[in-house]
C-alpha cells in the first residue's frame, strides 16, 4: 500500500521535493544564481528522466487521483518543457533578485497541473486547476517595478477568478442533478436536460478561458506582453497544454452523451478563434504579442482535431502540443535571449538579424516555418494529422475554411522571416553571445522540430497508449 | 423538518451570481471586483450546501466541496489584493480604468 503510492505519485513526489530542497537552500546561507540554477537545472533533469522508468497504472483516494501510461507521458511532456524553459531563463534570471522564488511558484503551478491531468473526480480537477492558476499570477507580476508586469498579473488574476467562478458555478449544477462528482459516474447521469446544458456551457466556457478560445481569449494578449519572457513561455506552452489534455479527457469521457451538442460547439468556437487569432496576429508589432495571437489561432486547429471526438483525435492533439512545446519553445527561447541582451522586443528591431547573429535567425525561422505549417519541419505533421482528425466527422467546411486559415498564417509567419533575412536595416542589433544553457535549449528544441515529424514511432506510440485505455 | 422549498434557496443563489457578475462588469475599483468575485463563490458554495442537504442527503461530497471552495477563495484574494497593492505602487491608483496601457 505505501510503496503502491509512492510509486503511483512518484511524479508529484519529484516537484514536490524540489519546492522543499529550493525551500532549503533559500532558508540556509546566501548563495550565488548561478549555483542555485545549476541545482534546479539538475533536478529538473533528473525529474524528466524519472517520469520514463517504473510506470504503473493505478486509482487512489477513492478515484480521486488515477494514473496510466497516457498520463504519464503527459506529464512527461510537461516535464520536458519545463525543464527547457528552466534552461532558456538562465540569461534573464542570472542577474534577478529573487531565483528560487521564481522556480518555487512556477513548480507550485507544474505541481497543479500534475493533479489536474490526473484527477479522476470534480472536486480533485478544481483544486488542481487553482493551484496552477494562482501561482502563475504571481509569477507574471515577477518584475515587480514595471508597470506592463503588474498591469497583466491583475488581469490575469481577475479574468482567472472569474472563469473558474463560472466553472463552479457549472459543476454546482452538474452536481444538483446528477449527485456525483466522479468521472467514470457522471456520464451515466447526464442527458439533454437544460440545466445540464446550462451546467455544461458554463465547464466549457471555465475551460475555454484557460486555453484562451476566442470569445474568451482577451486577457491573453496583454497577460503574454506583460509577463517575463520565461513566464510567458509557461504560460503558452505548459499551462495551455496541462489544460487541453484534460480538456479533451473531460469532453470525450465525462460529456460523450452530449457528442452532438458540443460538436456543434466546437466547430463555431474552432473557426472562431483560427479567423481572430490570424487577423490580430497579422497587425502586432511586439514580437510577444504577436506570439500570443499565433498561440490563439493554434489552439484554433487543435479545437478542429477535438472536434473529431475518436481515439485519432486525442493522439493528434497530444502529438501537436508536443511539437508545439519544441516550435513555440524556440521561438520563445530567441525572444528570451534578444530582450534580456537588448531589452528590444518589436518585430521591427528583428530586421537585418541574420547579418549579425546568423545562429538565432535560423532557429527563429526554423521555429516559424514549424509554426506555420511548412513540411519538412514537424508543424506540418502535427496540423496535417490535426486535420485528418477533425475530418472523420465528414463536415469539409471546417475543414476547408481551417485549411484556408493555413495560408492566411504563412503571411504573418513569413513577414518575420523575410524581416530577419530580407529586410535592410542601418541599425541592426548588436551580436548577442547566446549562453550555454540557451544553446542547450536551442539544441533540443531543432532536434525536436526536425526529427519529431519523420519519426512515425512517436505517433504509433501515443496512439498504442490510447487505443490501450 | 425544512418548510423552505429548494427553488427558494436556488433562486437566491442565482441572484447572487448574477449579482456579482454585474459587479464584476460594472465596478472600476479593483477591490469592488474581487468583491464580486467572492459573490460568485458564495452563490456556489449556497448550490452546493443546498443540493447536498436537499436531494443527497447521504453522502457529504457537497458541504466537501464548499470547504474546499473558501480555503481556495482566501488564496486567491491574497494572491489578488498582493498583486493589487503592488500595481498601486507603479501605477498610484486602483481602478481599472487607469491600468490600460496594453490594448489590442
Amino acid at each position: 500500500m505505501w510503496t503502491d503510492f509512492l510509486i503511483l505519485m512518484k511524479q508529484e513526489m519529484a516537484v514536490v521535493a524540489m519546492v522543499f530542497i529550493l525551500l532549503f537552500m533559500k532558508l540556509g546561507k546566501d548563495r550565488s544564481n548561478e549555483s542555485y540554477m545549476n541545482v534546479i537545472n539538475v533536478l529538473l533533469l533528473l525529474n524528466l528522466i524519472l517520469g520514463f522508468v517504473c510506470n504503473r497504472e493505478g486509482i487512489l483516494f477513492n478515484e480521486m487521483f488515477r494514473t496510466n501510461k497516457l498520463i504519464v507521458l503527459e506529464k512527461n511532456i510537461l516535464n520536458l518543457a519545463m525543464l527547457i524553459i528552466s534552461l532558456q531563463s538562465w540569461s534573464w534570471l542570472k542577474t534577478h533578485k529573487h531565483v528560487p522564488e521564481f522556480y518555487i511558484l512556477l513548480l507550485s503551478s507544474l505541481l497543479g497541473m500534475f493533479f489536474m491531468i490526473s484527477s479522476g473526480n470534480l472536486l480533485m480537477f478544481y483544486l488542481g486547476l487553482e493551484m496552477s492558476t494562482i501561482p502563475v499570477a504571481a509569477a507574471v507580476n515577477f518584475d515587480l517595478a514595471k508597470r506592463r508586469s503588474s498591469e497583466g498579473a491583475m488581469k490575469l488574476i481577475f479574468s482567472s477568478a472569474f472563469s473558474s467562478a463560472c466553472l463552479l458555478f457549472g459543476i454546482s449544477m452538474l452536481y444538483g442533478t446528477t449527485g456525483t462528482l466522479v468521472f467514470t459516474e457522471l456520464p451515466q447521469h447526464i442527458s439533454n436536460n437544460p440545466l445540464q446544458l446550462f451546467a455544461f456551457i458554463l465547464i466549457i466556457a471555465g475551460f475555454a478561458f484557460k486555453i484562451s478560445v476566442a470569445p474568451f481569449h482577451l486577457w491573453t494578449a496583454d497577460v503574454y506582453e506583460g509577463a517575463p519572457v520565461s513566464v510567458t513561455s509557461f504560460l503558452s506552452v505548459i499551462s495551455k497544454g496541462a489544460v487541453l489534455f484534460v480538456f479533451v479527457s473531460v469532453l470525450y469521457t465525462v460529456f460523450s452523451p452530449l457528442a452532438k451538442v458540443w460538436y456543434n460547439m466546437i466547430f463555431i468556437l474552432s473557426l472562431l478563434t483560427i479567423a481572430i487569432g490570424n487577423l490580430f496576429a497579422i497587425r502586432q508589432e511586439n514580437f510577444k504579442r504577436f506570439l500570443a495571437f499565433s498561440s490563439i489561432a493554434q489552439v484554433g486547429f487543435i479545437l478542429v482535431g477535438v472536434s473529431g471526438g475518436t481515439d485519432i483525435s486525442t493522439t493528434s492533439v497530444i502529438y501537436f502540443v508536443l511539437i508545439y512545446v519544441f516550435s513555440n519553445l524556440a521561438a520563445f527561447g530567441v525572444v528570451s535571449v534578444v530582450t534580456s541582451a537588448t531589452g528590444k522586443e518589436n518585430i521591427s528591431d528583428y530586421k537585418g538579424l541574420y547579418k549579425t547573429n546568423p545562429a538565432l535567425s535560423w532557429v527563429l525561422a526554423i521555429a516559424m516555418f514549424s509554426l506555420a505549417g511548412v513540411p519538412p519541419t514537424a508543424g506540418f505533421f502535427g496540423k496535417f494529422f490535426l486535420l485528418i482528425a477533425g475530418a472523420g466527422k465528414g463536415n469539409y467546411i471546417l475543414i476547408s475554411i481551417a485549411a484556408l486559415n493555413i495560408i492566411i498564417s504563412l503571411y504573418y509567419y513569413l513577414r518575420v522571416v523575410k524581416a530577419i533575412f530580407m529586410d535592410a536595416n542601418s541599425t541592426p542589433l548588436p551580436s548577442v553571445r547566446i549562453p550555454l544553457m540557451s544553446k542547450l535549449a536551442f539544441a533540443v528544441c531543432i532536434a525536436g522540430v526536425i526529427s519529431i515529424g519523420v519519426a512515425s514511432p512517436v505517433y504509433d506510440y501515443i496512439y498504442s497508449l490510447i487505443v490501450l485505455n | 423538518m425544512s418548510t423552505v422549498p429548494l427553488t427558494h434557496i436556488l433562486f437566491v443563489s442565482t441572484a447572487l451570481f448574477f449579482t456579482g457578475m454585474y459587479g464584476l462588469f460594472t465596478r472600476r475599483n479593483m477591490i469592488t471586483i474581487l468583491m464580486s468575485v467572492e459573490l460568485i463563490l458564495n452563490s456556489v458554495n449556497i448550490n452546493f450546501v443546498a443540493f447536498n442537504k436537499y436531494l443527497y442527503p447521504q453522502k457529504m461530497e457537497g458541504i466537501f466541496f464548499t470547504i474546499f471552495i473558501i480555503t481556495i477563495a482566501a488564496a486567491e484574494a491574497a494572491v489578488a489584493i498582493a498583486i493589487v497593492i503592488n500595481l498601486y505602487r507603479t501605477h498610484k491608483s486602483i481602478d481599472v480604468d487607469d491600468a490600460t496601457e496594453m490594448k489590442w
